[in-house]
């Protein structure tokens, strides 16, 4: 039990830096780093589907639905309160994901990166012919409230979705990493070595890759409702594969060994966009590219695995795990 | 009686159809036909490249585009100067296509995908997709972000009337485009010594390689097909539409959902999956406008549910 005893006071710590690193960061940094943690979450889910071997290009399913959940919440039922809106982002995730999981559970490859993207370009489709729900166009939501404070001044209610994000994403980063380090979460490596193996031992397959795609796409859900609120805004784009891209080049960046490195991996990616389409907005899709094969190429660990090159020698990574990463 | 060109994807309306349903009938099934002839050429590219090299290639939208404003460049110059005969235009496209493929094909194979042949397919799709990701921003680059026009060749053959229906002529000649492309690629692959090599590494690579045969130099034949097919129908179908940024994700997008519905690396599969998609979307055009966006992924997502390795790919073994 001290694994998750010491995984949920690293989580308390890092809390307690982000909160601070928040309070003395530049103005213009704070919304960039709570919409980079409100992605990183989508990409977390990927991370945990990749974990088992599948990779999802249509994770802008769940992220679109989080986001209209919540979106529609707001706009139809008035609620404000950011905690709630979030539960119902995740919510729609999950329902989604329970819906969608068991259609999926036979696909692996790019069988299931193919269906995933028809599903989520199907979404796309629908929401933009949906004028109830604004079309193409979408929908524009005023400032969430926290627990009953409305902050007053965009400065002070941006820091507080700041550390609203933060905790959120706090508490599932911490709770994935329980879940990783789990019989269950381990077992998703060995599927994705062999599935056959895994069966044969007397494990199923079906229900570790369907966890993992429930977590993901209540991630994706809980993501999408932060955007929602980061943003101020949602439409179907949201659900557009170039959206779903962006979280598979995350996941891919960070590599599944750290979940701190999705996180560091998505405020990079958030940075290099803001700096890049400000300086050279007709190359960075380029850049993005070009720095994609850069690191498939040299990096295929992704940026996680720096982190087991410079464990010291005594816990050094065992053989199973450095041969994953191959 | 000419037609507007659209600034959208070739679909082809036939207003005056709507009162008698045999007329909606047949303008579903050509304009699906007209469809599927330009569909075919570039998805029978993606399959034949993932038959091959194992890679689902997420450029070959982009390359398409790159076809289609290479086409239309010297579409451009040709007509705008009168430098020849009309119908040599037609030629001149065909060439554009060759260029782009011979320029394009080694230098992506040589250059980039070689070095990431022993990953997963996942991970390649995803070097693909960075590919794409470059090429979108390059071909912005050369060929900045207006829109090209190349109506000249479309206009050249005439209408033909057809039930009662009038289509451009060249429509028609697209369609036996693509039937000549099919039918010379199945020759090509069935009844020629390099097309039996072709089809040795798709079974297995590594009996190739022991046998002899020259695996790398296929893997490169095979890509500069598939990207010459890519340009070939973005060529050919730049007459037809404003060539502008974004044609090429439009393109990948369908073609992705033509080869999967057909089965990956099936050429005949390609060619029935191609009609398959071409009416779905025509039959939307006609009858339910709003589903146009998606009819698409709905087809795959529903054939892939009952047949997950699509319409003509056998079931693989699971290795231990």
């Amino acid at each position: 039990m001290t694994g998750v005893v010491g995984t949920l006071a690293a989580a308390a710590i890092a809390y307690a830096a982000l909160a601070l690193a928040g309070y003395a960061a530049p103005n213009w940094l704070v919304p960039v780093a709570t919409l980079a943690f409100s992605k990183g979450l989508v990409a977390l889910g990927i991370v945990a589907l990749m974990r088992g071997g599948l990779v999802s290009f249509g994770q802008g399913t769940f992220y679109c639905a989080g986001a209209y959940a919540a979106g529609m919440a707001m706009r139809s039922f008035g609620i404000s309160d950011a905690t709630l809106l979030v539960a119902l982002g995740a919510i729609a995730g999950l329902i989604l994901g329970l819906i969608i999981g068991p259609l999926l559970a036979g696909y692996r490859g790019i069988f299931f990166a193919t269906l995933t993207l028809a599903l989520s370009m199907i979404v796309y489709g629908i929401l933009n012919k949906t004028y109830s729900l604004g079309g193409s166009d979408g929908l524009n939501l005023h400032a969430p409230s926290f627990f009953g404070y409305h902050p007053a001044g965009s400065e002070s209610a941006g820091y507080a979705l700041f550390l609203f994000t933060g905790l959120v994403t706090v508490i599932a980063a911490a709770l994935c990493r329980v879940h990783f380090d789990s019989v269950r979460g381990l077992l998703s490596h060995a599927a994705r070595d062999n599935e056959i193996r895994v069966e044969y031992l007397g494990a199923s397959v079906r229900w570790v890759n369907g966890i993992n795609f429930v977590i993901a796409a209540v991630l994706g859900g809980v993501g999408g409702a932060l955007s929602a609120l980061s943003l101020g805004h949602i439409d179907p784009d949201f659900a557009f594969w170039t959206t779903s891209g962006e979280f598979v080049f995350l996941a891919i960046l960070s590599g599944y060994v750290s979940v701190t490195a999705v996180f560091i991996a998505a405020i990079l990616v958030e940075l290099v966009r803001s700096f890049s389409s400000q300086y050279f907005p007709n190359t960075w899709q380029g850049a993005l590219g070009i720095f994609l094969l850069l690191i498939i190429l040299f990096l295929p660990g992704g940026l996680g695995s720096l982190s087991l090159r410079l464990r010291p020698i005594r816990a050094k990574p065992s053989r199973a795990e450095s041969e994953n990463l191959k | 009686m000419t037609r507007k060109v659209d600034a959208d994807f070739p679909k082809d309306h036939a207003p005056d159809v709507q009162r008698m349903s045999a007329k909606l009938a047949a303008a579903i099934l050509i304009d699906g036909v007209i469809d599927a002839s330009w569909l075919f050429i570039v998805a029978v590219g993606l399959t034949l490249v993932f038959g091959v090299l194992n890679i689902l290639n997420f450029a070959h939208g982009s390359l398409f585009a790159v076809g289609a404003y290479a086409a239309a460049s010297a579409v451009g110059w040709y007509y705008g100067g009168e430098v020849g005969p009309p119908f040599l235009g037609y030629l001149l496209m065909l060439g554009a296509a060759l260029a782009v493929a011979l320029i394009l094909g080694p230098l992506l194979e040589r250059g980039v995908l070689r070095f990431f042949y022993r990953r997963d397919e996942v991970v390649l799709v995803l070097v693909t997709y960075a590919l794409f990701l470059i090429l979108e921003d390059a071909t912005k680059l050369i060929w900045g972000a207006e829109s090209y026009y190349a109506s000249e060749p479309y206009a050249l053959l005439g209408n033909v009337a057809f039930f009662g229906l009038s289509y451009v002529g060249y429509d028609f000649a697209l369609i036996g485009l693509a039937v000549v492309t099919g039918v010379l690629l199945w020759f090509g692959l069935n009844r020629t010594v390099t097309g039996k090599i072709v089809l040795a590494v798709i079974h297995d690579r590594d009996i190739s390689r022991a046998m002899g045969v020259n695996v790398n130099r296929v893997f490169a034949f095979a890509l500069t097909l598939g990207v010459f097919l890519a340009a070939l129908g973005g060529a050919f179908t730049a007459p037809k539409i404003s060539v502008q940024p974004g044609i090429g994700i439009t393109v990948i997008l369908l073609s992705f959902a033509v080869v999967v519905i057909g089965g990956l690396g099936s050429v005949e599969g390609a060619a029935i999956a191609a009609l398959f998609v071409g009416f779905a979307r025509a039959a939307a055009i006609h009858l339910v406008p709003w589903a146009e966006l998606f009819i698409v992924y709905l087809v795959m997502a529903l054939v892939l549910a009952f047949r997950p390795e699509g319409l003509f790919r056998r079931a693989s073994a699971r290795k231990i």
